[in-house]
């Protein structure tokens, strides 16, 4: 298996986006609002399942809200530890597949396809759909 | 022969002392014996000792495999291993046999090891407890031993013995409290924010974590792609290091590993301390640290200043602010690896049938715990478009900022930082679950994951008991990819400070015997 020398160029972005410097924000002390859990719960796919995941979401969020202290003006984000190297990726060639055994690990599955269920009805216009508070 | 170190099992190994069924059968009987422990998920004997009959053949031709061939070891349920059960302690992936090892695991069964079983953790490896899985928390094998029962004993009569367990600390709990009863001479843990380190140092063992680059995650189920790394958890640190070894190295199949030539070395011993500069940072003095874990890392530092090293305090500034940005990053990139959990190709599966999403969001609800939907909910808002730059790039430009402090202590001369790796020894499980698992993880995760975000190595050496007869470890913390180095350091600390053996014999029925053997195993071996 070679390697392609393609340089990722996992360099920080060059974006020019000025630092979060340290000025008073409205949003403050932000309160979870039924728009935003269900906005999240839609996202993720995963409800909160209780008023006390909320309240755990909050304290997340007031916890997170102490970067707002640190000045990060013209500092690049850093998204790699090894954004200074090049890292390589595989050549392109099909060295391995056929992979009828990843097949066994699915519940539901014909012939050699991956059944699922109807992928066009909209998730929330169903009744299943129950509000959290109610479980 | 269990308590020996690896050269000199791989030693008698070959001299025909001992034969790898034997060491296979007493280690899966210590594994049924200390149960109690909740360390395995699953015990692979029919494969270990068809891989021990297998090095068996090796050794009588002599031609082992090398040091590992036919040794013991346990590896972390978050890796994925061929034809074994794979649960990372979820309902999510209860039943899931994955169809190819992780790169790590393939590279020690190349080396001949026998894979004793997987060893338990938290959900997900999200947790500083090793208490938060579906199949129960792990506990610690200190909470048994002869050290910590006498200092007990001293304080209350006639309590249920067992209601006081301690826990493990986690992640990697499971692996590291194998590890500390003998059921294996290594263990594979995994580390994001210190879940190899801080079990290591509660259960009174080695945990290694590699430079980031250093040591391929392919197999390893994803929690921070940028932070994790497969983790060593051994007796003692030459074992690490051979350990290391084996595992290090570009693979293919992970493009993050970086491609440097990697081989196998041994430590040597250190004799001129004067060329070593030890940086102790200040900002980890925390009020919150125990006034016993304070003076052991202060008898470090003293004990390497009297021996001829440099030890100086050096600063981290931001190291205030590393937790909260951990938290950040690691929840953003929690919500975007679990999202390939949905039921389709593998784990659990609802029963719900209407349409793709109700399945996905049924299943994933029944699937994850509460500690782990909340941090993928939580990832979730700080990804949201109008978050996304204050919280999440705002966290990546702090994680710059705390990488480049590193960067700056090391560029000032100092070889190796010196610093607590917990805060305290293990707590009782009852005091534990007090608090909820991300208080919990934010207060324990302190001192280690701020070398996450670095990407740098960092080793936890067990130092000392504290006055109730437990284990505190220090952590060594190196520059990036001089992993020798560090360990090389720590070497030298951990025979300068012979931390003692668990005394287990209260857990063991037959612990006489493995006694017996040792001291025919002294006898000829030099």
């Amino acid at each position: 298996m070679g390697t392609r020398a393609v340089c990722l160029g996992l360099r920080a972005l060059a974006g020019g986006c000025r630092g979060f410097t340290s000025k008073a924000d409205p949003q403050g002390s932000r309160r979870v609002t039924a728009e935003l859990i269900e906005h999240l719960e839609r996202l993720a796919l995963v409800d909160f399942g209780s008023q006390e995941a909320v309240a755990r979401l909050e304290r997340a969020i007031a916890f997170a809200d102490r970067l707002r202290a640190v000045d990060t003006d013209r500092v690049e984000p850093k998204e790699s530890v090894l954004e200074d190297r090049c890292l390589y990726l595989r050549s392109d060639n099909v060295v391995e597949g056929n992979c009828a055994e990843e097949l066994q690990n699915s519940h539901r599955g014909v012939k050699e396809y991956f059944v699922a269920p109807a992928g066009n009805i909209s998730w929330p216009k169903l009744d299943e759909k129950e509000p959290f508070s109610h479980r | 022969m269990l308590g020996r170190t690896l050269r000199e099992v791989s030693e008698a190994l070959k001299q025909g002392l001992v034969t790898p069924t034997e060491l296979c059968q007493r280690c899966l009987s210590l594994i049924k014996k200390t149960k109690i422990l909740n360390a395995y998920i699953t015990v692979s004997e029919e494969v270990a000792l068809k891989q021990a009959e297998e090095s068996e053949k090796r050794y009588k031709k002599g031609h082992s495999l090398g040091d590992l061939d036919g040794i013991p070891v346990a590896v972390k349920d978050n890796f994925s291993t061929a034809g074994i059960e794979t649960t990372c302690a979820s309902n999510m992936l209860k039943g899931y046999v994955p169809p190819y090892n992780a790169t790590v695991v393939q590279k020690l069964l190349d080396q001949g090891a026998l894979l004793m079983g997987k060893t338990n953790l938290d959900e997900f490896a999200m947790g500083s407890g090793s208490t938060d899985g579906i199949f129960g928390p792990v506990k610690n094998p200190w909470s048994y031993s002869k050290q910590y029962r006498e200092k007990r004993k001293q304080k209350s009569h006639g309590e249920n013995e067992d209601s006081h367990w301690l826990i493990t600390g986690g992640s990697s709990g499971g692996s590291a409290a194998a590890v500390s009863a003998f059921t294996c001479f290594a263990a594979l843990g995994s580390d994001t924010g210190g879940s190899t380190r801080n079990p290591a140092a509660h259960c009174g063992v080695v945990g290694l974590k590699p430079s980031y680059g250093l040591v391929s995650r392919h197999g390893l189920i994803p929690l921070v792609n940028s932070m994790d790394v497969p983790g060593i958890l051994t007796r003692c640190v030459d074992d690490a290091a051979i350990v290391l070894g084996i595992l290090a190295g570009h693979d293919p199949k992970d493009s993050t590993t970086i491609q440097d030539p990697v081989k196998p070395f041994t430590l040597p011993s250190l004799t001129d301390m004067s060329k070593l500069c030890i940086g102790i940072p200040k900002e980890y003095l925390t009020p919150e640290l125990s006034s016993e874990v304070q003076s052991l890392w202060s008898k470090a530092a003293n004990l390497f200043e009297s021996e001829g090293a440099k030890v100086i305090e050096v600063s981290l500034p931001h190291t205030s602010y590393s937790i909260v940005c951990y938290h950040v990053l690691c929840t953003s990139e929690v919500a975007s690896n679990m999202a390939r959990f949905d039921g389709l190709e593998y784990g659990h599966r609802c029963d719900t049938d209407v349409s793709t999403e109700a399945m996905y969001a049924a299943t994933r609800r029944e699937g994850f715990n509460d500690v782990v939907r909340g941090r993928i909910l939580s990832g979730n808002f700080f990804l949201l478009k109008e978050n996304y730059e204050n919280y999440f790039v705002k966290a990546q430009k702090v994680r710059r900022l705390i990488a480049r402090d590193f960067v700056n202590v090391f560029n000032s001369g100092v070889d190796v930082l010196l610093t607590p790796t917990t805060l305290s020894e293990a707590v009782p499980h009852t005091e534990f679950i007090r608090e909820d698992n991300r208080t919990r993880s934010a207060q324990d995760d302190l001192f280690t994951q701020a070398v996450n975000m670095a990407g740098l190595p960092a080793v936890s050496v067990p130092m000392a008991l504290s006055s109730q007869g437990l284990p505190i470890g220090l952590q060594f913390i190196g520059r990036a990819f001089c992993d020798q180095q560090l360990l090389t350091v720590a070497k030298w600390f951990e025979k300068q400070v012979q931390f003692p053996v668990i005394q287990l014999q209260e857990l063991m029925d037959d612990c006489s015997s493995i006694f017996e053997n040792e001291k025919l195993a002294s006898a000829s071996l030099k």
